[in-house]
């Protein structure tokens, strides 16, 4: 299990306790259960309390824990016969974005997401998905196939955001980034994202437009990252947490703005905590959206798409 | 030509909200390039750009219209932006930009002639905001489109931005989208749409409609790119290379389709538009 979070040490301590107690009460053989179930309610409520009143920094730790479900789990749990397919057939095969074909319940689609590694060799070789523009091309082309084939696309997006070296720049990030909203928009089969921990600007954007955006409780989907936006408005990057606040990027918030269309429930203390749960409702998301998507003719599906694109945004005049 | 019979008489309208106000301010301006200390009357007739050492110096949004245009008349004047997140701040900074520079957002939109030719046009201006897309911008920009797709008209963006806008958080990113699935709709329509990226063009503005243009345009010396120089800095922990991420460094890498000097990017727009035109 990764690091507890600091507001998350009380419940951890309490049910470091609980587990003291239950070996105390075997090894010497009492009968203990009557203190255990009280500890035991007293943890159940204090996780209640936490996590039922999350602010947003705190959402922002849960969504960055490393212990996470990340994009392979997701294609191991909910798919089956998952292929993945490489590069981008220009520069390189970019594994801070992976991708392929599997079925979902029986449907092929395509899958394609961020990939963020389970340990730091992985990590680096995944550049913490953090995406160059082979990655975002390799994305498209795979979009493009699933267009081809007429199946419908799932994506999984967790990125800090798109990858800022010279390397990316020489590359193109800016038009590979653009290239895949204005494809997107105009796909003719269904594209459902779900953020499934960071979304990360327009690195994360570049694989989120579509049809549906679902978000995992406890996820957020920024324009900058908290830190950075702290660093630059007020010079002080220690005021993520303020930054976290004002942005209004949590997946709450973003149902609230109209972003968002739909929040999938996490398991009490985040899906890190229970990896069965949180596929159980993923899955029963996944297959709602898509079934209501799968009804709609190209051009339907093209017109809703388009307005859903084209209504987010409050001015006035 | 036709087209000239139904020309609008030549006017060029402002948005009547504030009075024009050059930026920079004064009579004498100091060049970034070279140093030099300009006559600024003289250095906006020569289209700011520097007479010694031939820099081309930021430009307001209504200069370059004036620069620019034989004709244009304003859309959307009177949008503007709204606090929607109650972002620290923001009223504040919004009425300061609004003060100084005479505009209601960071970007003009309206339709215009160049040499004869009719077509839609934005243009940005750095000075409102750094030039940051907020939703109006987003707005603006997605109202140009659809009406050259209405009226089968070229549509010529003039970028300039330091990305997405922060006080509108996620609502800001998602400009991005807005903008680039409208232009989808103008590519699906085969009409022309020439991207114009001045100095700096960064950020989410670059991530989306500044790439998307059917020809890619960059004046002189213009700073160009996804990550600005210093994020670039401290993720590689060095020195970026001399001319990283200027217009020559992005025409170099196949970024972009030419570079245009200032003087030229008037009769280069026309020329392009005439060679959209017809065909077999
Ligand atoms: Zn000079």
């Amino acid at each position: 299990m990764a690091q507890p979070l600091e507001f998350e040490k009380p419940l951890v301590e309490l049910e470091a306790k609980i587990r003291e107690l239950k070996s105390f009460a075997e090894e010497k053989e009492l009968d203990l259960s009557d203190e255990i179930i009280t500890l035991e309610n007293k943890a159940t409520s204090l996780q209640r309390s936490i996590y039922g009143n999350l602010t947003a920094w705190q959402k922002t730790q849960i969504a960055r824990q490393p212990d996470r479900p990340n994009f392979y789990d997701y294609v191991q749990l909910l798919f089956t016969d998952f292929v993945e397919l490489h590069g981008d057939r220009a520069f390189a095969d970019d594994q801070a974005i992976a991708g392929g074909i599997a079925f979902f319940n029986g449907t092929p689609v395509t899958v394609v997401g961020h990939a963020k590694g389970k340990d730091t060799k992985e990590n680096i070789r995944r550049n913490f998905a953090m995406p160059h523009p082979e990655g975002y091309r390799k994305a498209l082309r795979l979009m493009r196939q699933a267009d081809k084939f007429g199946r419908p696309i799932i994506t999984f997006i967790d990125t800090q955001g798109a990858y800022s070296g010279l390397s990316a720049e020489e590359r193109g990030q800016g038009e590979a980034i653009a290239r895949n909203l204005i494809e997107m928009s105009m796909l003719k089969v269904p594209v459902i994202s779900v953020v499934i921990g960071e979304g990360g600007s327009g690195g994360a954007l570049a694989l989120g437009v579509g049809d549906r955006l679902l978000m995992l409780e406890h996820t957020f989907y920024s324009v900058i990252a908290p830190e950075s936006c702290a660093a630059i408005l007020w010079r002080d990057a220690a005021k993520a947490k303020e930054a976290a606040e004002a942005m209004k990027f949590t997946a709450q918030d973003l149902l609230r703005l109209g972003i968002c269309d739909e929040i999938v429930p996490e398991p009490l203390g985040g899906a890190q905590r229970d990896y069965a749960i949180t596929m159980e409702n993923l899955s029963k998301a996944l297959q709602a959206n898509l079934t209501d998507l799968c009804a709609l003719d190209t051009t339907d599906l093209l017109n809703k798409r388009y307005a859903k694109i084209r209504q987010v945004g409050v001015y006035s005049g | 030509m036709l087209k000239d019979l139904f020309r609008k008489p030549k006017y060029v309208t402002v948005s009547p909200t504030a009075p024009k106000k050059d930026m920079p301010d004064g009579l004498w301006v100091k060049c970034s390039g070279c140093g030099e200390i300009l006559y600024n009357k003289e250095l906006t007739k020569n289209l700011k750009v520097c007479q010694k050492c031939g820099t081309h110096l930021r430009m307001t949004a209504r200069e370059r219209i004036e620069a620019t245009l034989d004709d244009f008349v304003e859309y959307d004047a009177d949008l503007s932006s709204v606090n929607t997140l109650n972002f620290p701040d923001y009223e504040d900074k919004l009425a300061k930009a609004q003060a100084a520079t005479g505009l209601q957002e960071g970007i003009l939109t309206g339709e215009g002639i160049i040499n004869g030719l009719s077509l839609v046009v934005g243009v940005m201006d750095s000075y409102f905001m750094m030039g940051s897309m907020g939703a109006v911008i987003g707005e603006k920009i997605t109202r140009a489109v659809e009406r050259a797709i209405a009226k089968k008209l070229p549509l010529i963006l003039f970028a300039t931005s330091g990305g997405a806008r922060m006080q509108e958080g996620t609502l800001a990113l998602m400009q991005m989208a807005k903008t680039s699935a409208a232009l989808a709709r103008l590519s699906a329509a085969g009409l022309l749409y020439i991207s114009v990226l001045t100095d700096p063009t960064f950020g989410g503005v670059t991530a989306s409609f500044a790439s998307l243009g059917d020809i890619v345009i960059a004046e002189p010396g213009a700073l160009i790119g996804f990550a600005g120089p210093r994020v670039l800095q401290q993720t590689m922990h060095q020195e970026l290379p001399p001319g990283a991420q200027t217009a020559k460094f992005n025409l170099e890498h196949g970024i972009i389709d030419m570079v245009v000097e200032r003087g030229q990017m008037k009769s280069m727009l026309a020329k392009l538009m005439r060679l959209h035109q017809g065909g077999c």
